[in-house]
């Protein structure tokens, strides 16, 4: 009866007919009819599972378990493997990954780098984790889910499947179908209604509001990554946004602020009156100086005594503080000098050569004193080498310009043959 | 609350009958018709509506004290210098101990095949979800500045700063992590033909709308619901060693250390024990009113009640028997140090929980031995309630007694809990208690699906086979050997 409905309104699109039951036993009875019969694009609705209809469907058994098991399997590796890079890895290991995803093998408690037995918790936890999202993952994928649009809804009679009824379904599309004989020998098993399942045959679409919001939403959600990406990539001379500021930035004034607290309106303090800091009393003019009289030293101080280890200290230490600008050989061509030739570097000019024929003729004093004020463009060096390294700086800056501006004469006869 | 309703004795054992686990004679129409009602019907008892109001009270709370805590630091807590861990890792423990209870019905009990369990495994499992999400705060606020709690993930970072996986605490946050997510898919899973159902039954369209998305388009297909019970069985099979390995984990927090009263090889079980223990206590305290108040007791009958009564006391002679030792290691052991802190826990500043611990886990489930005690849902409250308590007891008495009383007596300090983690204690009532009463009100409480298929109805005798005795089948079970030969009764239409 309900079948003939189809051929008066023929825009309507058929999609099956479904039968109606009112007991498990009795859609397991009809399935086995159905499926008995060569039907093959069928189903049953019922509202719990049936014990024996996946026998009476010849439903396969699901490869479910087999993705549940590659899952766990991965997800043993996975927390393996994490662990070992995290914990037990090193940037020198593999220099070549990218700095946020360098491993960083610390000790802690003594504890070896790699432990296995303190491995497996996280193992196992992680095993069990994919595996579960794989097992709801793939129910609902190969089950098609979520499908928000489907026929069978639009029938009032179907909202008891999930109650108390139990339905028949074969679909239109089933070789065998045929809307009167079908519904007829779904009658004959016993069904206490056959009803067609219908649609207007329109493709299912989401609302126009929806999508719309949906299209909106999605934009808008574009810009919180794109302002992140773009601070991420582009330079700013300003500081960077502290939102928790824990204690990176302290209230605090700085040596040159003034500051209302004080009489004198200085942050920063002056020692009392009439006192000196320990270590700070440089009474002698020719160590802390370089000057004797009011003429430039002409020769090194006596608390220092020019010898072999004196020279090397010299050495070792114009390799520090001087070498980057004049060179190691002190012609002013240190690697800062070259880098800055090498960039064009606008108004730079040249360190001086150290075997400048105006710098051989300087007085050790006078050397000292350019090393601690600094001169031109070089900065100030006091804060940084304590006056016997200055000095020793200054005995092997004169060994370098005597390097440079030497006779045969000059070297002592036994090693005179190696230079001819 | 509304008027109490005749008690149905269904607790007889009656050898060669199944017991009835479903009374007052409902079908599959009464079934379901019982269990959405709590949700059709206008409006909810009064009673939901001053719980509500109640809860929602103490969840603000939490929400200030929280808030209070934040802005100032942990020093608001009453913490010191021996007892850094005192009702924050209290708290956290003995909430994820209560949601053990919930995983043990619906996956333990499951594979057990303990058909009763369909009753109540829905809001066990809901139990479970909210007591983790409870847990979960308190590790979460008790960091100190907690904008960096992301610190525990292992995310790719410019510092090369990863997590510590050679320490118990980050054990933790994975298995607390997993335990909360495969809790979740498995509630969520379980519940997406009840959903459906409810969006069947709704009658105005928003409901349509929230229901039908948030069941899926379900739609009862059995290809679909034979993969979705294959699916229900491998979570519960993932489910039931994850369960027993998240307390064990919580427990490695203590044991692993070389604290004396904590570094002990007894605590994994111990702890999974009483984290049953505990969660049976919470699914009665909770099961009892609710049948009430939403007419539920044709569905959850005093035989389900009796049986978790049951299992309280078999937990509870479980964890008394660890008690016991627990203090006979400490003597056998003959380490000073042990023997000192078991003295301390029972005759030591803190002596006044530790008996409080034995009175309320010890003493009150042996109650429990009488089936009088059992059927009577008054003597059940009473019973549970005192288990409540002492379950809290007992990991107070574990971590804050070991800790005060440490290696070196002259940092010695008894810790008092300021009225900040009092509040947030209280607080965290309010968080459950809000989450439990909006899902009865608003989804499945009883899994429907899974309870039709342990009533008689569901069996194939009816239409089949009228004069053939065939046993109730158990429609969630996976024997492919089980499954009857088809052929054999194709003639009978």
């Amino acid at each position: 009866m309900t079948a003939q409905a189809t051929s008066s309104t023929p825009v309507r699109k058929l999609h099956g007919l479904i039968a109606e039951f009112t007991s498990p036993g009795a859609l397991v009875t009809a399935a086995e009819q159905v499926r008995d019969a060569g039907f093959t694009r069928w189903d049953t609705h019922t509202p719990f599972p049936v014990h024996g209809i996946d026998a009476a469907m010849d439903i396969r058994r699901t490869r479910l378990p087999w993705l549940v098991l590659a899952a766990g399997t991965a997800g043993c590796l996975l927390g393996l493997l994490m662990q070992w890079w995290m914990n037990a890895t090193s940037a020198a290991d593999f220099p070549t990954v990218p700095t946020f995803l360098q491993g960083y093998d610390y000790l802690i408690s003594g504890k070896p780098i790699f432990s296995l037995p303190a491995n497996i918790p996280v193992i196992f936890e992680l095993t069990v984790l994919l595996a579960a999202l794989v097992t709801v993952i793939g129910m609902l994928a190969l089950n098609n889910l979520p499908r928000f649009h489907d026929a069978l809804f639009r029938l009032p009679r179907f909202r008891r499947v999930t109650t108390d009824r139990f339905f028949l379904r074969v679909d239109a599309d089933d070789p065998r179908f045929d809307a009167e004989g079908t519904a007829v020998f779904l009658r004959g098993l016993g069904a206490v209604a056959v009803e067609p399942v219908e649609s207007d045959g329109q493709p299912a679409h989401w609302p126009r509001w929806l999508v719309t919001a949906l299209v909106v939403l999605a934009a808008l959600a574009l810009f919180p990554p794109l302002v992140v990406a773009k601070a991420r990539l582009s330079k700013s001379p300003k500081p960077r946004i502290a939102l928790i500021q824990d204690m990176d930035n302290q209230e605090r004034y700085k040596a040159q602020q003034s500051n209302p607290v004080f009489a004198d309106g200085r942050a920063g303090r002056q020692p009392p009156a009439g006192t000196m800091a320990r270590g700070q009393l440089h009474t002698d003019a020719h160590y802390y100086v370089g000057r004797v009289g009011d003429d430039w030293a002409l020769t090194f101080p006596p608390q220092v005594t020019v010898d072999q280890a004196f020279l090397r200290r010299g050495q070792e230490r114009f390799g520090v503080y001087c070498a980057p600008c004049h060179g190691l050989g002190g012609a002013g061509d240190g690697l800062v000098h070259q880098r800055a030739v090498q960039r064009d570097t606008p108004g730079w000019v040249q360190p001086s050569s150290l075997h400048d024929q105006l710098i051989r003729s300087r007085p050790v004093g006078h050397l000292f004193n350019t090393i601690t004020n600094g001169i031109r463009s070089m900065p100030p060096y006091s804060d940084q080498i304590p006056p016997a390294d200055r000095w020793a700086i200054v005995a092997y800056v004169r060994a370098l310009q005597l390097s440079q501006d030497a006779r045969l004469e000059d070297v002592p006869p036994e090693r005179q043959p190696e230079l001819r | 609350m509304t008027s109490v309703a005749p008690e149905i004795d269904n607790t007889a054992e009656i050898p060669g009958r199944r017991a009835v686990l479903i009374t007052g004679d409902l079908d599959f129409t009464g079934v379901t018709d019982t269990v959405a009602a709590v949700w059709e019907r206008p409006r909810p008892p009064r009673a939901w509506y001053v719980a509500l109001a109640i809860s929602l009270t103490l969840l603000t709370i939490l929400g200030a004290m929280v808030l209070y805590l934040i802005l100032n630091g942990v020093g608001v807590w009453g913490l010191n210098n021996p007892t850094a861990w005192g009702f924050d890792i209290t708290n956290f423990v003995f909430w994820v101990g209560i949601g053990h209870a919930g995983t043990l019905i619906s996956a333990i009990l499951f594979l057990f095949r303990q058909k009763w369990r369909t009753s109540i495994n829905r809001f066990a499992e809901a139990m479970t979800i909210f007591a983790v999400m409870c847990a979960g705060l308190f590790p979460g606020i008790h960091v100190g500045r907690i904008w960096l709690a992301y610190w525990l993930a292992p995310l790719p970072n410019q510092m090369a700063m990863w997590p510590n996986f050679r320490s118990p605490l980050l054990w933790d946050v994975f298995a607390v992590g997993t335990y909360f997510t495969v809790s979740l898919l498995f509630w969520y899973v379980g519940m997406l033909p009840d959903l459906a159902t409810f969006r069947d039954r709704a009658t105005s369209r928003p409901r349509q709308i929230i229901y039908g998305l948030l069941s899926l388009g379900w739609n009862g297909s059995s290809r679909h619901w034979h993969r979705f019970e294959r699916a229900y069985l491998l979570l519960a099979a993932l489910a039931t060693p994850l369960v027993l390995s998240v307390h064990s984990v919580v427990s490695f927090d203590f044991a692993v250390s070389q604290l004396p009263g904590w570094h002990t090889t007894i605590f994994p079980p111990y702890f999974v024990a009483g984290a049953i223990f505990g969660g049976f206590a919470m699914v009665l305290t909770l099961a009892v009113p609710a049948r009430e108040l939403f007419g539920l007791k044709n569905i959850i009958t005093l035989r389900h009640l009796e049986n978790c009564c049951k299992i309280v006391l078999v937990t509870g002679l479980m964890v008394s028997y660890a008690y016991m030792m627990e203090f006979f290691m400490a003597w056998y052991s003959g380490s000073p140090f042990e023997r000192f802190i078991f003295r301390a826990r029972a005759g030591g500043p803190y002596a006044w929980a530790y008996w409080t611990m034995i009175a309320c886990n010890v003493v009150a489930p042996q109650l429990f031995w009488f089936k009088r005690v059992r059927t009577n849902v008054w003597l059940i409250l009473v019973v549970v309630m005192a288990v409540n308590v002492g379950m809290w007891f007992e990991r107070f008495v574990i971590i804050v007694t070991s800790l005060s009383q440490d290696f070196l007596p002259s940092s010695w300090d008894y810790y008092r809990p300021s009225l900040v983690e009092i509040l947030t204690l209280a607080g965290s009532f309010g968080l459950f208690f809000t989450l439990f009463l909006l899902f009865c009100r608003f989804l499945p409480m009883v899994a429907m699906a899974e309870v039709k298929t342990v009533m008689p109805q569901a069996a194939l005798t009816a239409e089949r086979h009228p004069h053939e005795h065939v046993p109730p089948t158990r429609a969630f079970d996976y024997n492919p050997d089980e499954h009857e030969p088809p052929a054999q009764t194709g003639g009978s239409s």
